[in-house]
């Protein structure tokens, strides 16, 4: 088996006081999409940042391609490609102008017209990159970060601020790059984008991987259970929900009871009637099938959103 | 080498699609050269050639306030950022502003000659190769010191500040305003400070005392050295980041392209060359013209409006 296209070993970085990355720890194989999934602040970025070397790191060692950034960060540059989070281009720079300024810097090169068709930017090559949609800026953030037809692909948050629609739109593109065989190392703080397109996905919460797998795994991993949420008129006991039928686990998040359970009829059915002989009040009910939500609640407590 | 190529021609284009260049590289420059000509020269050929140096050097001084915006912007937008994702590296981006603004001061500086020699009358303008280097080391020093104001400032604010700063002393204390020879005993000392002294004096002793280029190789040199030295400075200090804030090291840094006219402005002080020559040639063009321009026989009032019509609308 040849060596992973990424290598993170024990990865540390502080700033400051602030350690934002704690001893992370993941390799990355070629043609495999990797998600870095958890919440804002979880130091995924940071990761990200120090494997493309734009950061330095504190302890422990990464390798790209075989490079270490620290050291040969320009050889580097030519084999990644990269759509950063908060980024821009000039305001007046047209759209094939900023393609073409960037395949030019690079040793190999992909046709910028080809990319421009593919990407559905077309019609917007001689538009100034400021009048540009939302989602169009991030399909030309797609494109420029292929335009050296890197051996690895990082994406950070790259549908972070884009509406619904154009998120799948994203995705999409991002599907069609998972069948050619592209390496690609994303970060991600929606569940569904982690679920629908990473090959595996490691689970980051204050700069460590609690939980790294493919997402069935580590589905699978949480029991399959299916999560039953209820908000309460009153508080009621932990104890007292666990003793329900079915139930495998019970926490509280934010207010509400979050319920595990492998029979969600039986568990429902028997949670009115205690509730009706408590005399307390069902607020509101949800039923969600097994995602990596689960997995993150599980392992923190808390929940993976907001 | 094609990086830096290709970030030239985009700053370019930039530049060209953008108002305020436009305004304060093109259009304002060129009032200058009106304001300086046809109201402090009263027309008379003579006096507006003493003037062009002035003129020229505002020009070519004024690089250094675009750069240093457009840098920081640049950084604060997370554009730089991009870059550094790419096989970039700080010098590709800082020599190419650099050049691109070199190439964007040339047409203004040729303009005014042009203006200077069609609707002024001014039929030399010295030695030609002295101008041309002149204007070389001069608009790549100053750009240099553009580059240092965005190395070490963090926002928009602070650089604007910092540009205010350094912009009014360099136009007041320099010549570049006010001939040498209005100024005050103690503001001459201190001109031999800055290093806006020593681009006036350069342009005009090559385009009004028509020196070859030998003579002004102190003024060249003290630039070329100011030049080469605020280009390392702000190569060490280049930041791609917007989270990364100016280094406490930053300050010492930047003092130290404070050095070059520190030690030419003594030796200056002593020898009061470019300080003796000012005051020759402001004597000189307050000298009744010795071969007047054959149109301009009565003063100023005529030839204004003239001039006016003639100017290029903006």
């Amino acid at each position: 088996m040849p060596a992973p296209i990424l290598e993170v070993t024990n990865l540390v970085k502080n700033y400051g006081d602030v350690q934002a990355v704690r001893g992370v720890s993941f390799n990355v194989e070629e043609g495999e999409v990797f998600g870095l999934l958890g919440p804002n602040g979880a130091g995924k970025t940071t990761t990200v940042e120090i494997l493309e070397g734009l950061r330095t790191l504190d302890a422990g060692s990464v390798r790209v391609c075989g490079l270490d950034p620290q050291v040969s960060s320009r050889e580097l540059k030519h084999e990644i490609g990269a759509s950063l989070q908060s980024t821009s281009l000039p305001d007046k720079l047209r759209v094939m102008e900023a393609l073409r300024l960037f395949a030019s810097f690079y040793k190999r090169r992909r046709d910028p017209e080809e990319l421009l068709k593919r990407f559905g930017l077309d019609e917007k090559r001689n538009a100034y990159y400021s009048k540009l949609s939302g989602g169009q800026k991030q399909r030309l953030a797609l494109a420029m970060a292929l335009v050296n037809d890197p051996r690895v692909l990082f994406l950070d948050e790259p549908t972070a601020g884009l509406d619904p629609q154009v998120r799948r739109e994203i995705y999409d593109i991002i599907e069609e790059l998972r069948r050619d065989k592209k390496t690609i190392l994303m970060t991600t703080h929606y569940i569904e984008e982690a679920e629908r397109l990473c090959d595996r996905v490691a689970i980051v919460d204050h700069g460590k991987v609690i939980a790294l797998g493919s997402p069935r795994e580590l589905k699978q991993r949480s029991g399959g259970k299916t999560r039953i949420e209820v908000k309460l008129a009153r508080p009621a006991n932990n104890g007292s929900l666990q003793g329900l039928e079915g139930v495998a686990d019970v926490r509280e998040v934010d207010g509400t009871y979050v319920l595990h359970t492998q029979r969600p009829p039986q568990t429902i059915v028997s949670l009115v009637k205690h509730l009706e002989a408590e005399g307390n009040e069902l607020v509101s009910l949800e039923i969600a099938t097994p995602s990596l939500e689960d997995v993150f609640i599980e392992m923190t407590g808390r929940r993976l959103r907001d | 080498m094609r990086n830096f190529t290709s970030l030239t021609r985009m700053r370019i284009q930039l530049a060209m699609r953008n108002k305020m260049f436009f305004f304060f590289s093109v259009v304002f420059p060129l009032v200058m050269f009106f304001v300086f000509s046809g109201i402090f020269a009263k027309s008379y050929p003579r006096r507006v050639r003493f003037f062009l140096g002035p003129v020229i050097a505002l020009n070519v001084m004024g690089s250094f306030w675009g750069l240093s915006a457009m840098l920081v912007m640049f950084r604060e937008q997370g554009i730089l950022r991009r870059f550094h994702v790419t096989p970039v590296t700080a010098t590709d981006m800082l020599a190419s502003s650099i050049l691109a603004n070199y190439v964007l001061t040339l047409p203004t500086v040729f303009l005014e000659l042009l203006f200077a020699r069609m609707i002024f009358h001014v039929n030399t303008f010295g030695d030609p190769l002295a101008l041309f280097v002149l204007v070389t080391v001069g608009t790549v020093s100053f750009a240099s010191l553009g580059l240092v104001v965005a190395s070490i400032t963090n926002t928009m604010q602070e650089t604007q500040v910092l540009n205010q700063l350094l912009w009014l002393p360099l136009i007041f204390l320099s010549g570049a305003t006010l001939p040498m020879g209005y100024l005050p005993k103690s503001a001459q000392n201190l001109s031999v400070f800055l290093p806006a002294t020593y681009l006036v004096s350069g342009l005009q002793n090559s385009v009004f005392s028509s020196f070859p280029l030998r003579k002004i190789l102190v003024q060249l040199v003290a630039l070329a050295v100011w030049a080469l030295l605020s280009f390392f400075v702000a190569a060490q200090l280049f930041r791609w980041e917007p989270e990364v804030k100016v280094p406490r090291r930053a300050k010492l840094w930047a003092a130290a392209t404070v050095l070059p006219f520190f030690f030419f402005g003594i030796w200056e002080s002593h020898n009061r060359q470019m300080l003796d020559q000012a005051q020759a040639a402001f004597h000189s063009a307050e000298e009744p013209d010795p071969n007047p321009a054959p149109k301009v026989v009565t003063p100023s009032i005529q030839t204004i409006p003239n001039s006016r019509r003639a100017r290029p609308q903006p």
